[in-house]
């Protein structure tokens, strides 16, 4: 069974969570830009004089389709290393997915997730997860 | 009388260096709009370049530089520069062709109606834009211009001082806004919806340029290559400096140093010295820029309690800034800067902040009224502002058809 993961995460976190997603072999995803607001209602930002809120808020939007047996996996992942535990860190969704088709070589299902390296080939392979170059930014 | 080079090289180039200080406007005003009235805040400045550089040959410049009928206007000898050409006109500049004092001057006549558009961007029906700015050169920039500036005008007669249009353009701008904004009411969702600026870069950009452009605008009005011209540039400088700093501090006080505070906080000052840039010393400069700022952005905080929608605060940082300015003059100048000025309050004439008080408080209310009046008859006749819909959507997809970015 296919399932998709849609998390919304903070923006600063972006790159943390695709280099934890890419150790575990995580391969495909896409990122959206959205804005919106949960609990955390608004921020407050600087302006000519004073202040004014804006209420909705700067967030990315990563998609996910990945089979069942990876999902706990997957969301344990993405939660540890987008978490700072104040207000605003985001929610994680899981919906059922229909079908997946690639459209290069019309791949139906399961076999159109597949990828070289990916969590379910190391699996087959009984490899653990190499570990994945750690990016280094700045240093 | 004998053209001097220097002289006339350095009107040219300042003339050049107010000229992009109406595109930067354009841009000063643009990065504050939302998204969709960005291409309309950038035209409402730089069509104003069209507009006023022909009203200015055709009639503008007679109305305010002719020869004076009674100190009220100017008459009509110069009507479509008719004479003027390359021999210099004593009563202004007497060492540069008279042609290029009419084109200095343009670039004032073109960047005033601009400031105003800070006042109704968002909703303005752009063809009562073209036919207020029209308008409103006529029956309120020229005859300022004249008894400010014009010889025999009844400002300059009274004695006071703006040495680059601290009065004519500044004061007037500002007011006029007020009045504006108040005939046209509010951007729909005001004070509930946040418009949020669409790009602070560009304002930075545009406060930069302003900056540089204002050399031209202080130091040119020295109409000569001197060392006036150069203390105009030096306290110029020093203004902007000083209350761009002032204004930091005032906004990480109340929040943090926001950098849309700090630029306009270097406009506010730009503003205050105009009027007192060749008649001040840098020193003076640096308590009129230092002043500026607290005086504007308290104007900004009082605009907001009163909840009138006088959109990007052009009263509150030229109309005010400038009061300022007109009165700093009366206490800062001084005759050891300027031989032709005045000596102001702080240099034992305190006459001279009277004189300054009241000329100001004349500028003031007449730019207020006739602004008043021009803007409604706007909208009793052809409207003022589009429709519901069409703000909704904004002004550059309704109005223009275009999109700033695809």
């Amino acid at each position: 069974m296919t399932k998709k993961i849609e998390a919304i995460i903070r923006e600063e976190r972006l790159h943390d969570v695709k280099d934890a997603l890419r150790r575990i072999g995580i391969v495909g995803m896409n990122v959206v830009e959205v804005r919106g607001h949960g609990r955390q209602g608004g921020i407050t930002l600087a302006g000519r004089t004073g202040t004014y809120q804006i209420d909705l808020l700067p967030r990315v939007q990563i998609n996910i389709v990945l089979s069942d047996h990876n999902v706990e996996k997957t969301i344990k992942t993405i939660q540890d290393a987008a978490h700072t535990g104040g207000l605003g860190d985001g929610m994680i969704f899981v919906y059922p997915v229909e079908d997946v088709i690639r459209i290069s070589t019309g791949e139906r299902g399961h076999a159109a997730l597949m990828y070289e390296g990916d969590i379910d080939t190391r699996r087959s392979n009984g490899v653990e997860a190499p570990n994945a170059k750690r990016e280094v930014v700045g240093k | 009388m004998t053209i001097d080079t220097g002289d006339t090289a350095w009107v040219l180039v300042a003339t050049a260096l107010v000229m992009i200080m109406t595109p930067a406007l354009a841009f000063f005003y643009g990065g504050m709009v939302r998204k969709k009235n960005l291409l309309s805040t950038l035209n409402l400045s730089v069509i104003t370049l069209s507009i006023m550089s022909i009203q200015w040959i055709l009639i503008g410049y007679t109305l305010a530089f002719g020869p004076t009928n009674s100190g009220l206007i100017g008459g009509l000898n110069f009507l479509g520069l008719t004479g003027v050409g390359a021999e210099p006109n004593a009563d202004y500049a007497a060492t540069i062709p008279h042609l290029l004092f009419v084109a200095y001057q343009m670039m004032f006549a073109i960047i005033t109606p601009a400031l105003i558009s800070g006042a109704f961007v968002e909703r303005i029906r752009f063809r009562a834009f073209l036919i207020f700015t029209i308008l409103w050169a006529t029956l309120v920039y020229d005859p300022v211009a004249h008894w400010v500036w014009g010889v025999g005008g009844i400002l300059r007669q009274m004695g006071a001082l703006d040495f680059a249009g601290g009065s004519v353009v500044h004061i007037t701008a500002g007011f006029s806004a007020l009045a504006f904004a108040r005939v046209i009411g509010p951007r729909k969702g005001f004070g509930r919806v946040v418009a949020e600026p669409t790009s602070i870069p560009f304002t930075v950009l545009g406060a930069g340029l302003l900056w540089m452009g204002w050399f031209g605008f202080n130091g040119g009005s020295a109409l000569g290559a001197n060392g006036l011209a150069v203390n105009a540039v030096v306290t110029t400088n020093t203004a902007a400096a000083a209350s761009g700093l002032v204004w930091m501090f005032l906004s990480w006080r109340d929040n943090k140093p926001s950098v849309l505070g700090i630029v306009t906080g270097m406009v506010v000052g730009l503003v205050a010295i105009t009027p007192a840039a060749g008649f001040v010393t840098p020193l003076s400069a640096l308590i009129i820029g230092a002043v500026a700022a607290p005086i504007s952005y308290y104007a900004i905080r009082l605009r907001q309690k009163s909840k009138l929608d006088e959109s990007l605060d052009v009263w509150a940082c030229h109309g005010m800034g400038g009061l300022w300015g007109a009165l700093a003059t009366g206490l800062f100048a001084t005759t050891t800067v300027n031989s032709a000025g005045f000596d102001g309050l702080f240099y034992g004439n305190p006459g001279q902040l009277a004189i300054q008080a009241v000329a100001a408080v004349i500028v003031i209310v007449f730019a207020f009224v006739v602004t008043f009046v021009i803007a409604k008859v706007i909208q009793r006749t052809i409207g003022l502002r589009v429709d519901e819909n069409e703000e909704e959507v904004g002004l550059d997809i309704s109005e223009h058809g275009e999109r700033a970015y695809a």
